[in-house]
């Protein structure tokens, strides 16, 4: 039993109201019958059905998707890859400096990588549109997955592969049929978590985005500048559901697999 | 016996299915494998001894492909293997931790190298159905490696091993985490299973006494080198060095001076002991250092002196270990050497008649122990 305290329970509540209300509130109020943001009127979900009705948003969402699933899962594949090699290759020189470089990006201010493409997209002139933001997100995303998948490819008991080769595999069918089968979890949680990636990013999508594809973090900040809607906050209420699910979902399955797969490498082998 | 022996390493005009030509194998600047020579001939049973870390998994390693000498070649069926990958060798290995696959069934594990050669369906239903029945696992085809037992686990990597019927199977301790019984039926499996597919097997053991039970030959080794190959038995009563000796079974080592007489040569080793007789056929100078093993069992023992025995000692009993077939009798010398003499148990333990701290007489043949020179 841990011992309660008054110190413990205000500072536990004043963390998680710290994060959590603004959500709370925004959730609250997309649900809100009145027009007027900041007054209660009763509990409705007209919002929501003007918002189905809305073109531009709708396109936006569609945009969004669309660079969603592409961007994720070409970084899915990219970052595999990276992974793969970084954890298997063993050392080759250069090594320390290609991983380094691969996570990189997981600390540089999104400005500066949003700013670098868009001089990098002007540069070799390529317009501006939804294969941009997919590129971009791309570039982005790959190392979270790249550190996803490298983290259960370190686990991964290597004679299996060595198995594979033994009896006729090619090293890439090797890859295909024991190693990819048996580290999916890892690469499907990584793919879920560049989609959430991707979708909620704003100011990547901001710098690399043409007249032709507005993303709906882009949408909702523009139409914030001109007042916060009922409509927008019911758009938000739907985004944080379905990063919720994305995020519970990829950490749900990273972990049940991990279980599941200690338990069954260690059966796989002999009795210790 | 009527039937020929097999022992092909004995004709000069048979040609070895692999050979090892001053193969040396580095990590970094350690040596695992020390300029090693050896031809191992088809169908044979060759057994790798050794304590751990002496290069064993190395040299199977090196064979299967996964490892390159670093000096030195390495020939199956003639062919330098030195560009070959693994997946293009007719080798088949199985590997110390079974690796079988966790996402496939015991059916598709067995399958998956046939798979991979692209036979027909029929074809590779056909073959994984053997398999099953050579290993006894039909009942466990549709289970998954972490639903069935060890033992059932290992016979299942034998057999995706087996299936694509080798020229050549590479079994690394393949028997380690079996317990005694189920180890001893399945040595005699793997000799059965030997001999009805013709394959050509080198196991990797580091328990001797499996090694005699299933190999045509053993090669002992010892720090990246063979020390000697030779058939079991030749192992066991005609050792080429101590080192041998004392790694294959109980010996009894006792070092001294060789005094060469005739056909014979005495080692003296302790002050007024009689010197031990022995007869050998390598040459020893007088004064070189011998050494003189002889295996318990030859070593009779009795509380009377015997009269027509080469070599015979006092001593006292310091401990008897009681196995139930047979009895070790830890004789003490007056030099201070202790000395094992092992009988067997024909009569019941309350007859007999040597006990603790007895005064026995040990006696010996002129033909019983070996002479060493290392
Ligand atoms: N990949 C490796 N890198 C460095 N050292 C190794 C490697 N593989 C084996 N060794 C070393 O080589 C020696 C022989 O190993 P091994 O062939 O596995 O011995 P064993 O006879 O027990 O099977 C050991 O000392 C081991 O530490
Ligand atoms: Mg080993």
């Amino acid at each position: 039993m841990k011992r309660f305290s008054w110190f413990n329970a205000t500072s536990l509540t004043l963390g998680f109201a710290f994060l959590y209300v603004p959500m709370i509130i925004l959730v609250i109020y997309s649900f809100n019958a009145s027009k007027l943001v900041t007054v209660w009127a009763g509990f409705s979900t007209q919002w929501y059905g003007e918002l189905i009705r809305n073109e531009e948003f709708l396109n936006a969402a569609w945009v969004t998707i669309k660079v969603a699933v592409m961007s994720s899962t070409i970084a899915t594949v990219l970052g595999t890859m990276a992974a793969y090699v970084l954890v298997r290759a063993g050392r080759f020189s250069g090594r320390t400096l290609f991983s380094g470089m691969i996570y990189a990006p997981l600390v540089m201010p999104e400005v500066i990588t949003g700013l670098s493409l868009l001089l990098l997209f002007i540069g070799i002139g390529l317009d501006r549109g939804v294969l941009t933001i997919v590129l971009a997100h791309t570039t982005f995303s790959m190392c979270y997955v790249s550190v996803v998948v490298s983290s259960r490819l370190v686990s991964f008991d290597k004679s299996l592969e060595e198995a594979a080769l033994d009896l006729g595999c090619s090293p890439f069918e090797a890859f295909r049929l024991v190693t990819l089968p048996i580290i999916a979890p890892a690469v499907i949680s990584g793919w879920l978590l560049a989609f959430t990636l991707s979708l909620d990013d704003l100011v990547i999508a901001s710098f690399t985005t043409g007249p032709s594809a507005t993303t709906l973090p882009i949408k909702i900040f523009s139409a914030v500048r001109l007042g916060v809607s009922p409509e927008i906050n019911a758009l938000s209420t739907i985004m944080i559901a379905i990063v919720t699910v994305g995020v519970i979902t990829a950490s749900l399955i990273t972990k049940q697999a991990a279980v599941r797969q200690a338990r069954d490498e260690r059966m796989a082998e002999r009795p210790a | 016996m009527s039937q020929t022996v097999f022992a092909p390493w004995e004709n000069p005009t048979e040609k070895p299915l692999i050979q090892f030509k001053n193969v040396t194998k580095r990590f970094g600047d350690f040596t695992a494998i020390d300029d090693l020579t050896q031809d191992i001939f088809a169908r044979e049973f060759f057994a790798l001894l050794g304590p751990s870390g002496c290069g064993k998994t190395t040299m199977m390693r090196m064979l299967a492909g996964f490892e390159a000498p670093t000096q030195g070649q390495i020939f199956i069926a003639g062919q330098d293997m030195a560009k070959i990958p693994p997946n293009k060798r007719a080798v088949n290995m199985m590997f110390q931790s079974y690796a079988l696959f966790p996402h496939l069934s015991v059916w598709e594990n067995i399958a998956f190298g046939l798979k991979r050669e692209g036979k027909d369906k029929d074809t590779i239903a056909a073959r994984v159905e053997e398999m099953l029945r050579l290993t006894r696992l039909s009942k466990f085809a549709k289970r998954k490696p972490h639903q069935i037992s060890g033992g059932q686990r290992q016979r299942v990597a034998l057999a995706r091993s087996l299936a694509k019927a080798p020229k050549l199977l590479l079994l690394d301790e393949p028997l380690g985490a079996l317990d005694k019984k189920l180890r001893q039926d399945t040595q005699f499996e793997l000799m059965d299973i030997q001999e009805k597919t013709g394959t050509t097997f080198v196991i990797v053991t580091h328990d001797q006494e499996e090694a005699m039970t299933v190999a045509s030959r053993v090669a002992v080794m010892d720090e990246g080198q063979i020390i000697q190959v030779a058939t079991p038995a030749q192992i066991y009563e005609a050792p080429n060095s101590v080192y041998v000796a004392d790694f294959i079974g109980d010996v009894n080592i006792i070092s001294g001076r060789a005094k060469p007489n005739g056909e014979k040569v005495a080692t003296q080793w302790a002050e007024g002991q009689p010197d031990i007789i022995g007869t050998t056929a390598t040459k020893f100078d007088a004064g070189q250092e011998i050494h003189f093993a002889i295996r318990p069992e030859k070593v009779a023992i009795s509380t009377e002196e015997p009269q027509d025995a080469a070599n015979r000692v006092r001593g006292r009993v310091l401990d008897i270990a009681y196995l139930g077939n047979i009895s070790t009798y830890h004789v003490e010398l007056p030099t201070g050497h202790v000395i094992k003499a092992q009988t067997a148990n024909t009569r019941r333990l309350s007859r007999r008649q040597i006990t603790w701290e007895d005064p026995v007489w040990l006696s010996w043949t002129d033909t019983a122990g070996v002479l060493l020179e290392r």
